[in-house]
């Protein structure tokens, strides 16, 4: 339950100050300077542009499906948000202790699909429905890659359970998975890619595609749902960082064995490995150019699926052989 | 090519384009100088965010850049040189003759013209600076001010003359005194009487024939 108010009022702030850090990452990369004017450097712009999105008028197109239409947003944040509550916040908070514990987390998270798709079917336009059905294709694509490389974690741990698992590597840096395991380094950067797909990030983000779609299956949207669909979004960075920095970084373990391993310094060691992965993904946004859909499927398919089995199978020889 | 050669140029490309946008990201520190366009570096800013922040900051304009024109109305004589060549018939001009001269301009030129009205329209101006070229005295410059932009049109049109409607009242009527007394001097000479009628048209433009060349 702790976990569950800490980590909602941490996503509503960090959705506002990441907005403002994706702007100036933007803005830095493109050797701008971002957003300038509101507060100083820029930083409550967000802010501002919050209350303009929650006054906005709620505006709702006359040949939707009503139903689905309102609904949608929720869902999606609804799974998104549900994600939540497996992940540990620090080593006296676990959040839920469900056995499938990671398993769930990856099950609900799909959830967010079908909302995806209730937006754009219910849109009743055909941008929106493209995007919605590239969503669909992307996401349960993706999810295969991703739920092998959390096997290979799992295969290496031996539980399903995240907090768990980061009691497993502590210890200091060099019991983290990715560094006392480092056949678990393809897996990271196949969970990596697969998260940034599943999340409808750049260069996967096909099912928005600004340029292409104008936005996707939220084009109909205005106002206060589209601005839950932004939240979702980025609640589910925000999700698979926190979830990479647990299989991978050791979650809330202090990178020195014996130093600053209190609650607080806990809480802040997760969530700085969590956010040192959102900047990442900023990184490869501003970086890396939108894919088309044949080699998006082509990707994950061809590459990131074969690779994953492939990295299964060592990972599970890695166990028997290594750790016994 | 082969699979493996994909995955590793598709590692290597991507490698590549990440290391380039961090180095953009690094060299944001460091901004632009706010350098005039004089200066010697001005093209070799390729590092560093580029963006000016106009109303708060600005690049310098050098010292003969072409915008707002400003008319020093003490120094002007009134001789319609600039309403006369302005291309796109910007500077409206009404004299009033003085009967005598009046006074000097700072560089000694006697004023025998009041200026009732001095009218630049600045958003006809086209910027070509040849009133400045043609003004004797030297007192229609063009200045550095370029944001001069206002809501409504007509603000635009910007007045240099000092002068009150009464005081052009007073001028006029010191005029007409003045000839009205002249001609009761010399009611037979019909050729003053004419010579103010020539005034009162407006002043002919030069007239431009380009010279067709002739086929052979």
């Amino acid at each position: 339950m702790i976990s569950f108010a800490f980590y909602l009022a941490f996503l509503l702030i960090f959705v506002v100050f990441a907005v403002y850090a994706e702007r100036k990452t933007a803005a830095f990369i493109q050797n701008r300077l971002g957003p300038m004017e509101v507060g100083p450097k820029g930083i409550l712009q967000t802010v501002a542009d919050l209350l303009k999105m929650l006054q906005k008028e709620d505006i709702r197109a006359s040949a939707v499906d009503i139903i689905p239409y309102l609904l949608a947003p929720f869902i999606v944040f609804a799974a998104v948000f549900t994600g939540f509550a497996v992940l540990p916040v620090n080593a006296d908070l676990s959040g839920s202790t469900i056995t499938s514990g990671v398993f769930f987390l990856l099950a609900i998270v799909s959830l967010d699909v079908l909302g995806i798709l209730m937006a754009g079917w219910a849109s009743n336009n055909k941008y929106s429905l493209y995007g919605a059905m590239r969503s669909v294709a992307q996401i349960i694509s993706y999810e295969v890659p991703l739920g092998l490389s959390v096997l290979c974690v799992i295969i290496i741990s031996g539980t399903l359970d995240l907090h768990q698992m980061s009691v497993l590597q502590s210890g200091g840096i060099l019991s983290w998975y990715i560094i006392s395991h480092p056949v678990l380094i393809i897996p990271f950067f196949i969970f990596f890619i697969s998260g940034l797909a599943e999340s409808n990030r750049t260069p996967f983000d096909l099912p928005e595609s600004e340029s292409e779609l104008i936005g996707g299956y939220h084009t109909e949207y205005s106002g206060f749902r589209w601005g839950i669909f932004m939240l979702s979004e980025y609640g589910m960075m925000l999700l698979l960082s926190i979830l990479a920095s647990i299989l991978f970084f050791g979650g809330w373990n202090s990178p020195m064995e014996k130093i600053a391993n209190g609650p607080i310094w806990s809480t802040f060691w997760l969530l700085s490995k969590s956010l040192l992965l959102i900047f990442v993904q900023m990184w490869v946004r501003w970086t890396l150019p939108r894919l088309r859909v044949d080699q998006l499927m082509s990707l994950s398919w061809k590459y990131l699926t074969p690779i994953s089995i492939v990295m299964l199978f060592v990972c599970a020889l890695w166990k028997l052989w290594l750790i016994g | 090519m082969s699979y493996l050669g994909n995955i590793s140029q598709g590692i290597q490309t991507t490698w590549k384009g990440m290391m380039l946008s961090i180095q953009y990201f690094f060299q944001a520190r460091k901004g632009r100088k706010k350098e005039s366009v004089t200066e010697d570096n001005y093209f070799e800013k390729a590092n560093g965010t580029f963006t000016v922040q106009y109303p708060h900051e600005q690049i310098p304009v050098p010292d003969h850049g072409r915008y707002q024109l400003h008319n020093e109305i003490d120094d002007c004589i009134v001789c319609d040189k600039c309403a006369k060549v302005c291309p796109v018939d910007c500077i409206d001009i009404e004299p009033v003759r003085s009967p005598e001269v009046f006074g000097q301009t700072s560089d000694g030129t006697p004023l025998r013209i009041h200026a009732a009205k001095f009218d630049i329209d600045m958003a006809k101006c086209c910027f070509c600076g040849l009133c400045t070229v043609v003004c004797p005295t030297e007192c229609l410059t063009m200045t550095k001010e370029f944001d001069f932009s206002t809501n409504d049109i007509l603000d635009h049109n910007f007045s240099f003359s000092k002068m009150t409607d009464q005081e052009i009242a007073e001028k006029k009527q010191e005029f007409e005194d003045y000839q009205a007394d002249k001609l009761k001097a010399k009611p037979e000479l019909p050729a003053i009487k004419k010579e103010s009628d020539v005034m009162k048209k407006p002043a002919a433009k030069p007239v431009f024939k380009p010279r067709i060349p002739k086929k052979k």
